[in-house]
């Protein structure tokens, strides 16, 4: 595994000195944005600079969906869960989608092309059923389309 | 006269801005498209394409196009409002936007095809049945302005309640106003919210918290979306006049970060307040100061739970805590904190604007005002509805929501999200209000309403939301952390053909058992789906487990194989 660098990580605890333990979700917001994830070298550096037990850390990053201690894929693909697309079918838009990529929920693929994720719900329900490939909806999406969408994202 | 930009000094002052800003847009026409919820579906495009159109057309000196929050009517996205009377274009796209250009704005000509159900008649906003059935209070200014543009909201009289409070109103009278307009909290409880404000500010602390909650995290709930995306300064206004009532000087808004609008508009308007000295010290020239702070979710349903939040903010895992003591007495830090809803706050200037009694005479007995709702699932005019208090869910679903495509019959609607109930069609004329909804096993929540219909399976929808809760408890407390994933295996078991009738009278059982012993709201109400469904759909239950059918054609381990294939080509 090569080296992090741990710079980045430096810089975020500039910008939110003086740190307590208010910050603990702030400030591993930032460092994800930062790396992507939340690489266990920059954790230990993190919990010895703020002084926070990396166990806390830990603690906070294992609870919240958010945060991923692995590296993400290039593009995340997000079902939504939500009731309106609930309702209107989305199980089989999950089932193509997991076909497709040949993953579950919460996995990446083995070339980082894409990491699978659900989520509760997008908020825009009257477009259900609902797929979002990082920034971009698609809406009153069918089985057959899948394919389609995916093969926009390299 | 105030300079743009610069800092206003006083509520005079802000009149006086506000004043010069409508005379400046005199005969100016205005063009509004949604830039919020639309975006999902080409709005940015479309916005573009409509800036390039008026400036080809020459048109720069009387026609402005702005990028507003939500029009509501999502299920014609995206959606364009042109002023003077308010014409209603749906389903746009960049290669209309000519003819709109030419036909519309230039001519004043209807074009039929992008009118509501390509009815000419309906062109005008006033004419479509989805608006003329609502009242907009709270939403009023949704869709009106543009929400990065503080300028926008002065002009159509925001903050001009809190320029009252704070010069011409003590503390306590404010919180006598709240009171006496009988305002109950738009998060789900209902509990009411000036008498939440009065014990706080009975208990002793050194400091009091102000705490928004916008972690709208209920499936098929988008209301406080709306609001933060489309009217952030009436938030932000509310939550003012909440602070200098309850005399705090530091506020939280905890937004749910898979609301990436919401958080870049509140962000834009908190710094755009504290330029024009609406936030920050001495606001409006008085001697009150108050900063709020955007805190960022991190994807933990349990967080929208009051204890659970303030253990958030505390940068800890979102776990709910015992409650007595209440925040009110005890919360962030220790110390005594409000956690009220986006929508609540956004209440606030209504209230004040017209005062606590007037506005207790609109909604029924025990809920006043209006109340937003979030209206998708199987209907027509799937948006943002904002009604009276004691509107039926008739009026809701067919007068506003124009009733359930392809003609299917209503079934139930689904009120509150995971905590909540389904309504059956008995229930139609049922007058909405926060106790009626409470009788017939539902709650108002925080306003999300997925309407069903025959080919929505009611056991499917109760296992949908236990399952939600099963994965989202927190698993501090038994009852929650275990009840949840039992209540889930034997809706498996039911919805997967092995269940059996003494399978009906479990869930039942361990389902009070969880409402009654769970620590917090979660745990407390994750029953609810599957309570009400018991009781008002108990048939459709025993169908699963006595005849081993699925009524609605859905659980497809009690389908024959023929019809399984034909269930998962139409979906």
């Amino acid at each position: 595994m090569s080296a992090v660098d741990i710079g980045p990580a430096l810089d975020v605890l500039d910008d939110l000195a003086p740190i307590n333990h208010g910050h603990v979700i702030p400030l591993l917001q930032a460092i994800q944005d930062r790396y992507g994830y939340l690489p266990h070298e920059v954790l230990l550096e993190v919990s010895e600079q703020a002084r926070i037990p990396a166990s806390h850390l830990y603690g906070v990053a294992t609870f919240y969906a958010q945060f991923h201690l692995e590296e993400h894929g290039r593009h995340t693909v997000r079902v939504c869960k939500g009731t309106a697309c609930h309702v209107r079918g989305r199980q089989i838009i999950q089932e193509a989608v997991d076909e497709e990529l040949g993953i579950k929920p919460g996995q990446t693929t083995e070339d980082r092309r894409f990491t699978l994720e659900t989520v509760a719900c997008l908020g825009t329900c009257f477009l259900a059923p609902v797929v979002m490939v990082d920034h971009d909806y698609y809406g009153t999406v069918n089985p057959d389309k899948v394919a389609e969408i995916l093969a926009g994202y390299e | 006269m105030t300079e743009n930009g610069s800092r206003i000094a006083s509520p005079a002052d802000l009149s006086a801005r506000r004043e010069q800003l409508i005379a400046e847009d005199v005969g100016i026409r205005r063009i509004l498209v949604c830039s919020t919820g639309c975006l999902a579906i080409g709005a940015r495009e479309v916005e573009a394409a409509f800036r390039e159109g008026v400036a080809a057309a020459d048109l720069q000196g009387e026609v402005q196009v702005v990028a507003t929050g939500c029009h509501g009517l999502c299920a014609m996205a995206p959606v364009v409002v042109i002023e003077p009377n308010d014409v209603v274009y749906g389903r746009n796209r960049i290669k209309y936007v000519p003819d709109v250009i030419e036909q519309t704005v230039k001519s004043g000509e209807i074009i039929r095809r992008f009118c509501f159900g390509r009815d000419p008649e309906m062109a005008h906003l006033g004419d479509i049945p989805f608006y003329a059935h609502q009242t907009k209070a709270v939403l009023r200014n949704v869709g009106r302005v543009d929400p990065q543009q503080i300028d926008d909201a002065i002009q159509r009289g925001v903050y001009e309640a809190a320029g009252q409070v704070l010069t011409s109103m003590e503390p306590d009278e404010v919180v006598e106003e709240i009171i006496a307009s009988g305002l109950r909290g738009r998060g789900g409880g209902g509990f009411p919210a000036g008498l939440k404000w009065k014990i706080c500010k009975e208990s002793p602390g050194s400091t009091t918290y102000l705490i928004c909650n916008a972690d709208e995290g209920d499936p098929g709930a988008f209301m406080d979306r709306a609001l933060l995306e489309g009217d952030p300064h009436s938030v932000l206004e509310g939550m003012i006049i909440a602070a200098y009532a309850l005399e705090a000087a530091k506020g939280f808004i905890y937004v749910r970060a898979e609301y990436p609008i919401a958080v870049e508009h509140i962000r834009i308007a908190i710094e755009q307040a504290h330029e024009r000295g609406l936030l920050g010290p001495d606001i409006l020239g008085s001697n009150f100061s108050l900063d709020i702070e955007v805190r960022e979710g991190a994807g933990a349903f349990v967080c929208g739970e009051e204890t659970a939040m303030i253990a958030s903010l505390e940068g800890e895992r979102g776990m709910a805590r015992p409650k007595p003591p209440y925040p009110a007495l005890r919360g962030y830090l220790g110390q005594p904190t409000i956690i009220n809803n986006v929508e609540t706050f956004a209440n606030v200037p209504v209230i004040i604007g017209q005062g606590g009694v007037k506005f207790a005479e609109s909604g029924t007995e025990g809920s006043k005002g209006t109340k937003i709702f979030a209206l998708a699932g199987q209907v027509n005019n799937t948006g943002l509805v904002e009604v009276p208090m004691g509107a039926t869910i008739r009026e809701i679903v067919f007068d506003v929501g124009g009733g359930l495509p392809k003609k299917r019959e209503f079934k139930a609607v689904q009120m509150g999200g995971p905590s909540g109930g389904c309504v059956p069609a008995s229930y139609l004329d049922l007058p909405i209000d926060y106790d009626s909804l409470r009788e017939v096993g539902a709650i108002m929540g925080s306003g999300g309403m997925i309407v069903m219909d025959e080919t929505t399976c009611i056991v499917d929808i109760a296992r949908y939301f236990i399952s939600f809760c099963a994965e989202e408890s927190c698993g501090l407390c038994a009852p929650c952390r275990f009840g949840t994933v039992r209540l889930k295996e034997i809706l498996d078991r039911i919805c997967g053909g092995r269940g059996t009738i003494d399978d009906l009278n479990d869930l039942e059982r361990l389902a009070e058992v969880v409402q009654k012993t769970s620590l917090c709201g979660l745990g407390q109400t994750a029953p609810n789906p599957v309570l009400s469904t018991l009781r008002h759909f108990r048939d459709e239950y025993l169908a699963h487990v006595a005849d081993r059918t699925c009524p609605a054609g859905v659980c497809t381990a009690l389908l024959p194989e023929k019809e399984v294939a034909t269930a998962a080509k139409e979906g």
